[in-house]
């Protein structure tokens, strides 16, 4: 053991002639563990005055490999400096295999490949508007598409993949129900909570009622339980459909004579659209329930007038409007998600990206489509 | 015939998905500075055992010895030890895909030496010429095809100068020529490099042209059925399994 120690050190030995010429004698291992401390020692060996001629002494070199190598390559660099170059004496037959097979002589004239330059202002922002079309083009191309294989689903009703869309649903609504119920009676609890401080001072508590049914069942109820639904399903989606495109498993579908967009997107739309309207009809239920808890513990409401004043207050059509609204939310997270992820290109770095942007635009997308609905109804209603 | 180092030892390994046993009590010697290939129809475990030998998987019982330490009863930090002796060629290269070629090969190397940022593109380039692939550093690996892939890989793999290197079906997926030329630089570097090597593969051809010593493993009895010289196997054996796998023959199940 002792012995391997030994042998695994590499020093070296520096001897100057009259001429300016300088001898390195270098024994032991030139390897990895070595490589590093070799470099900087000849480096600021060499710092200080460039001798006229190096020659290097590989007699009691016991082994080299490229890490060693890279030590003479460092020399040979540091003595393009000086009028003459390097000289490397007595190396054994194994060290010149390593440096044959290494092309050691010409491995200062190889030419490196060019850093691609990061292109100017101008390209990028040329660059970033062809990409930007073409992600344009490619989105209508697939809005264009699940239009088409949804007129075909509604055609045909057997060419519907059932199963999927049914496995679809569970994970969509059966699996999300839990999540959406305990964040939504949260909601409705600090709801109730923060709107009784300031209905309290008018004596009108019996209004908490109102406040949280109207505001949950309108605009709460849908837009939270689409952003559960985006965070929960459309990154899923993304993540799913990226992963099978770059496994090349979308092009499988392909080439069997499935349309990837009836297989893959139609089964998620009919699920979503059908199951996260009643998901939002859940959530304003508990919604509902958090603010009547708040009304009879602390507002000296009883049950019953906090649920009669929530029956008084709600509509039938502002129950269908927020049904309706999710239902546009349902199609706008799947279609986003299913787009991302048919978007990936690369590797996993891909997927992770699309499915950032899946969760990104679909929440972005979620609270556009409703201010587009208040407007609606302001000019309708 | 003078007794050689074993570099890997395996003695009685067992392995089992749940209650499945995959190899059954097998045991094998590596040698220093050869080139080894684990041979095996589809099923027999060829993978599961390399995945022991990695120590990605841990045995059932028995034991795998890298250069004389046990690399499923040691703790940590041995492991890392032993970790840093092996390098590994992934079957799809398992470049990662959001790094450059040359910061691919470069991050083990500056996560385990000194060596200043200068030296370390110089070496770089140097490993990258070694699987003739100099001018492709600042590639991403979803720029260059399959079997350049697979050079750069085993590039990454040699970056620290393993003792033994792996090959998980180093030929999977390339053409004849670019496998041939992938056979060669494997030869080169245990000629040239000492490199010990251990292929997992059932490429015949590759076999014949790489492998000093084999081992045959099959489902039947879920160890080794035959263990030594391709050629000789191939000429000699009197296992009919063993002379269907080295002669290309279709076994009898296929007939009826």
């Amino acid at each position: 053991m002792r012995k391997s120690e030994d042998l695994q050190s590499c020093r070296y030995e520096v001897s100057q002639s009259e001429d300016g010429s300088m001898t390195l004698h270098i024994q032991g291992r030139m390897d990895a563990s070595s490589a590093g401390r070799m470099i900087e020692g000849v480096k600021s060996l060499l710092k200080d005055r460039l001798p006229s001629s190096l020659t290097v002494d590989l007699e009691k070199v016991t082994y080299l490999d490229d890490f060693g190598a890279l030590v003479l390559v460092e020399l040979k660099y540091l003595m393009t400096g000086a009028k003459d170059k390097l000289y490397l004496t007595n190396a054994s037959d194994k060290v010149k295999d390593v440096l044959s097979i290494l092309n050691f002589d010409t491995i200062g004239e190889r030419v490196s490949a060019p850093k691609k330059r990061s292109p100017n202002i101008f390209t990028r922002l040329g660059e970033g508007v062809f990409r930007q079309a073409s992600d344009l083009t490619f989105t209508f191309a697939f809005i264009g598409s699940v239009c088409l294989s949804l007129l075909y689903v509604c055609l045909h009703p057997k060419s519907l993949r059932t199963n999927d869309t049914f496995l679809n649903m569970e994970k969509m609504g059966v699996d999300a129900l839990p999540i959406v119920g305990l964040i939504s009676f949260l909601l409705g609890l600090i709801m109730a909570f923060m709107s009784s401080v300031q209905l309290r001072q008018f004596g009108a508590n019996i209004y908490v009622a109102s406040l949280v049914s109207l505001a949950m069942v309108r605009e709460l109820g849908p837009i939270m339980t689409a952003i559960i639904v985006a965070g929960r399903s459309g990154s899923a989606f993304a993540a799913e459909i990226g992963t099978m495109k770059i496994s090349e498993e979308v092009d499988a579908l392909f080439t069997m004579g499935f349309d990837p967009t009836r297989f893959l997107v139609v089964p998620r739309i009919v699920a979503s659209v059908i199951v996260v309207p009643f998901l939002t009809l859940f959530s304003d239920l508990f919604a509902i329930v958090g603010g009547l808890v708040v009304g009879v513990s602390m507002l000296d409401l009883t049950a019953n007038a906090y649920v009669a004043q929530t029956i008084k207050t709600l509509t039938l059509f502002d129950v269908f409007w927020g049904f309706l609204k999710s239902g546009v939310f349902a199609v706008l997270i799947t279609m986003v998600g299913c787009l991302r992820g048919f978007q990936v290109k690369g590797g996993a770095a891909g997927v992770g990206r699309a499915t950032t942007s899946a969760v990104v635009s679909s929440i972005f997308l979620i609270i556009l489509s409703d201010s587009i609905f208040a407007i609606i109804l302001r000019y309708w209603g | 015939m003078i007794k050689r180092k074993s570099v890997i030892q395996v003695k009685d390994l067992v392995a089992k998905y749940g209650d499945d046993i995959i190899l059954d009590r097998i045991s094998f010697d590596v040698y220093e500075g050869e080139i080894f290939a684990v041979l095996g129809g589809s099923g027999s475990g060829k993978s599961t055992l390399l995945k022991h030998l990695i120590g990605l998987l841990q045995p059932y019982s028995g034991q795998v010895i890298i250069d004389g330490d046990d690399i499923a009863n040691c703790d940590e930090k041995k492991f890392q030890a032993i970790l840093r002796k092996i390098g590994v060629l992934y079957q799809s290269a398992a470049l990662f895909g959001s790094m450059t070629l040359a910061e691919n090969i470069a991050m083990p190397i500056f996560e385990y030496t000194d060596l200043p940022k200068i030296s370390v593109d110089n070496l770089v380039k140097m490993k990258l010429d070694l699987v003739h692939l100099d001018g492709y550093e600042n590639h991403l690996p979803s720029e260059i095809s399959g079997g350049m892939k697979k050079r750069a890989g085993l590039a990454r793999a040699m970056a620290l100068n393993p003792k033994i290197l792996f090959f998980d079906e180093p030929s999977a997926g390339l053409d004849p020529v670019t496998s041939a030329e992938l056979d060669n630089l494997i030869v080169n570097l245990n000629r040239n490099l000492k490199t010990t090597m251990i292929i997992i593969t059932h490429e015949l051809q590759s076999i014949f042209a790489v492998a000093h010593r084999v081992i045959l493993l099959h489902r039947s009895n879920r160890g080794i059925i035959a263990e030594g010289d391709p050629q000789y196997l191939r000429d000699h054996s009197k296992n009919l399994f063993v002379k269907q796998f080295f002669n290309r023959l279709a076994g009898d199940n296929t007939v009826d």
